[in-house]
């Protein structure tokens, strides 16, 4: 059975030409980046390109450049960083639709007596910058506010609020985990502080991450050890992974635009085939201010793990934001924020496209989801037939 | 990814008994939409008051799909009273196994397999003069003691994955702590399985059991920490031991006698027996 994988939200292939670039450092060039010897020297080098090349795709100087081990950490890191470096403040701003990295820690601060705001969604994913004026205050430590939504690929105005932040002297984070790669990206001509991105997004491998950090924006490190990052971020470099993250870093600034072109044709191509053979389906999330290569939709009436389950069976890999899927027993976070009915949220599934996906992975998609769902809305209790009054429409 | 048994996949993939019975004599509904699984279930009687047909219409995961089916596989042929016995675990028995967190689908089979005999019979759920503690999924007092008490639950994560209680927003744990420890109070009160007793010992067979333990048991981790431990007399239940080595000068010691040596002789022995230090 061939594999058709559609799940590139939740992690990519490695590119072929970012494995071979990392293979020597695993076998011949095993240095320590640090040591005085030629040895290491050589490998310092090759770590100080990777760097480059990460600053090339953002836009931004290699020094602002720290390699750290996942998003999570970076995320971690400029969280409590900025916090750190702000004693005297004690309000976190965010917003109800974060990942789990973000989410989870900011609930963390709760318990420890930080103020944090958490801001609303409209129904189609959006966020109100009037919102985000009111709940920044003389008290706000840090503005935490995701590039791209992980689950809907919804995009927020994350260049505006980082106007907006500096200008009221607040510091800027966002998670650009899922942004970077997909869209592009400039340091140069933004007012964001600091920016987390993951390596197995964009075609490295899992278990490297980037924080950026604006030059002049203060500093306390995360995970405190060595002199490494320049004493940013302690510990030995994972030397093949950064290797490996420039080269795909610069795979992805090379025909940014036009993989990004192929890849939206591809996803609106998957979009309205389904959209139109299958009653009942609703698209979760602005249809403009998306990622190019996410589509979150549900199909009412049933339920996502078991359409996930049929889709595997034939060699589809997406995932859903059904709460069956994940272990707990409510939907999404991000969907509920959103409003979506508990009869779409628990049917929806996420397909996440790649400029590896071809026309004919789209075509097969299209063959074999509509059966699926004919099927399991037969088995449904609660379907009534193609007429039945679709709760998202009132 | 959830791991699932053969027997679970294959009724997911080929659900038997899909639908709804025509004119059927007993009809039960349980779950909803927002709850994420829902379950219809419709059967018929025969002449004699066995169950001749029965179909189930499903809203959820494989496992939920799979147990309805299994559900209806089960009860055909039965009478109503043989029917209302299967329980939840029965049901998980059938499928070869559920994982923890899907418990909650064997429940929903055999809630709905209650509502329907409910119905039939003219009856009232006895759940449904019971207080809801879980506002999020709809579930009342009756349903968890229900659960804690047929599968011996002890935990709150128990109870929200046989039930789903608990599960949303969070603001009844304690409600659902307080009922687990009401119910497992009773049952400490008249304990369903009895421990098996400890055999009667003679007087000789008690003092060498008692000598082998502090041998065997005791000793060796005494030692580690570079103590030692004599059995000096044995009066009735009194164990008169003499402490050796660093045991004799450690400040501990007194909690090492009581909290270590007396309860792990009373474990392994009789639990009668009191240890006490005497001076040599």
């Amino acid at each position: 059975m061939k594999t058709i994988y559609v799940d590139n939200n939740a992690t990519t292939r490695v590119a072929p030409e970012v494995f071979e670039e990392m293979t020597p450092y695993f076998t011949d060039l095993y240095g320590n980046p640090s040591s005085m010897h030629f040895f290491g020297g050589q490998v310092q080098r090759k770590v100080e390109e990777a760097r480059e090349r990460v600053a090339g795709l953002l836009g931004a100087r290699p020094q602002e450049i720290i390699f750290t081990s996942c998003g999570t950490e970076s995320d971690n890191a400029a969280i409590m960083s900025a916090l750190q470096c702000n004693p005297e403040k004690r309000h976190v701003l965010t917003t109800r639709v974060e990942h789990p990295a973000v989410k989870n820690l900011v609930a963390n601060l709760k318990r420890e007596g930080y103020r944090v705001t958490e801001l609303p969604v409209d129904r189609h994913g959006l966020l109100s910058m009037e919102e985000v004026s009111r709940a920044m205050t003389d008290d706000t430590a840090i503005v935490s506010v995701m590039w791209a939504n992980n689950e809907t690929g919804v995009l927020f105005p994350v260049e505006e609020i980082a106007t907006l932040a500096k200008s009221r002297g607040v510091i800027f984070h966002t998670d650009a985990v899922q942004a970077v790669g997909k869209i592009p990206v400039n340091m140069a001509e933004s007012h964001i502080d600091m920016l987390s991105l993951s390596g197995h997004k964009l075609h490295a491998p899992k278990g490297i991450g980037v924080l950026y950090v604006r030059r002049g924006t203060r500093f306390a490190p995360f995970v405190i050890g060595g002199h490494q990052e320049e004493g940013r971020r302690g510990g030995t470099e994972n030397v093949p992974y950064i290797i490996g993250l420039g080269k795909a870093c610069e795979l992805a600034a090379t025909d940014l635009e036009e993989k990004n072109l192929r890849v939206k044709s591809l996803r609106d191509k998957l979009e309205n085939g389904l959209l139109e053979v299958v009653g009942n389906s609703i698209i979760n999330g602005d249809a403009e201010q998306r990622l190019p290569n996410t589509s979150s939709i549900s199909f009412e009436y049933v339920e996502g793990e078991s359409i996930l389950l049929k889709l595997s069976d034939k060699g589809i890999c997406a995932s859903s934001g059904s709460a069956c899927t994940s272990g707990s027993l409510e939907p999404s976070h991000v969907l509920r924020a959103m409003g979506v009915p508990f009869t779409a949220a628990h049917g929806s599934i996420r397909f996440s496209l790649s400029f590896y996906n071809t026309e004919e992975e789209i075509d097969y998609i299209l063959e074999v989801v509509p059966p699926i769902i004919e099927q399991l809305r037969e088995i449904s209790p609660f379907w009534k037939g193609p007429t039945a009054r679709s709760c998202a429409a009132s | 990814m959830w791991v699932y048994t053969d027997k679970v996949k294959e009724l997911f993939d080929n659900p038997k008994n899909v639908g709804e019975v025509e004119d059927a004599d007993g009809v039960g509904e349980v779950g909803s939409l927002s709850c994420g699984d829902a379950l219809k279930l419709t059967f018929k009687l025969d002449d004699e008051g066995r169950i001749v047909d029965a179909k189930f219409q499903t809203f959820g995961c494989a496992s939920a799909i799979a147990s309805s089916s299994a559900l209806t596989e089960m009860i055909i042929g039965k009478t109503l009273d043989e029917a209302g016995k299967i329980t939840n675990q029965d049901i998980v028995d059938f499928l070869g196994g559920l994982p923890d967190k899907k418990m909650h689908c064997s429940v929903m089979g055999q809630e709905a397999l209650r509502a329907a005999i409910a119905n039939y019979r003219g009856e009232k759920l006895p759940k449904e003069d019971s207080e809801i503690v879980c506002e999020c999924f709809g579930v009342s007092e009756k349903e968890i003691v229900d659960a804690i008490q047929h599968n011996s639950l002890t935990t709150l994560e128990q109870v929200t994955d046989y039930t789903k209680a608990g599960g949303g927003c969070g603001t009844c744990h304690e409600r659902i702590e307080a009922i687990l420890e009401e119910v497992m109070g009773q049952e400490g009160a008249e304990p369903k399985v009895e421990e098996p007793a400890k055999p009667r010992l003679s007087n000789i067979q008690r003092m060498k059991l008692i000598e082998e333990t502090l041998e065997k048991e005791i000793q060796p981790n005494l030692a580690k920490d570079g103590g030692s431990i004599e059995l000096v007399d044995i009066v009735g239940d009194r164990v008169l031991v003499s402490l050796k080595g660093a045991c004799a000068t450690c400040a501990a010691s007194d909690i090492t006698l009581k909290h270590y040596v007396e309860s792990k002789l009373r474990e392994l022995v009789t639990d009668t027996l009191v240890v006490e230090e005497v001076a040599q």
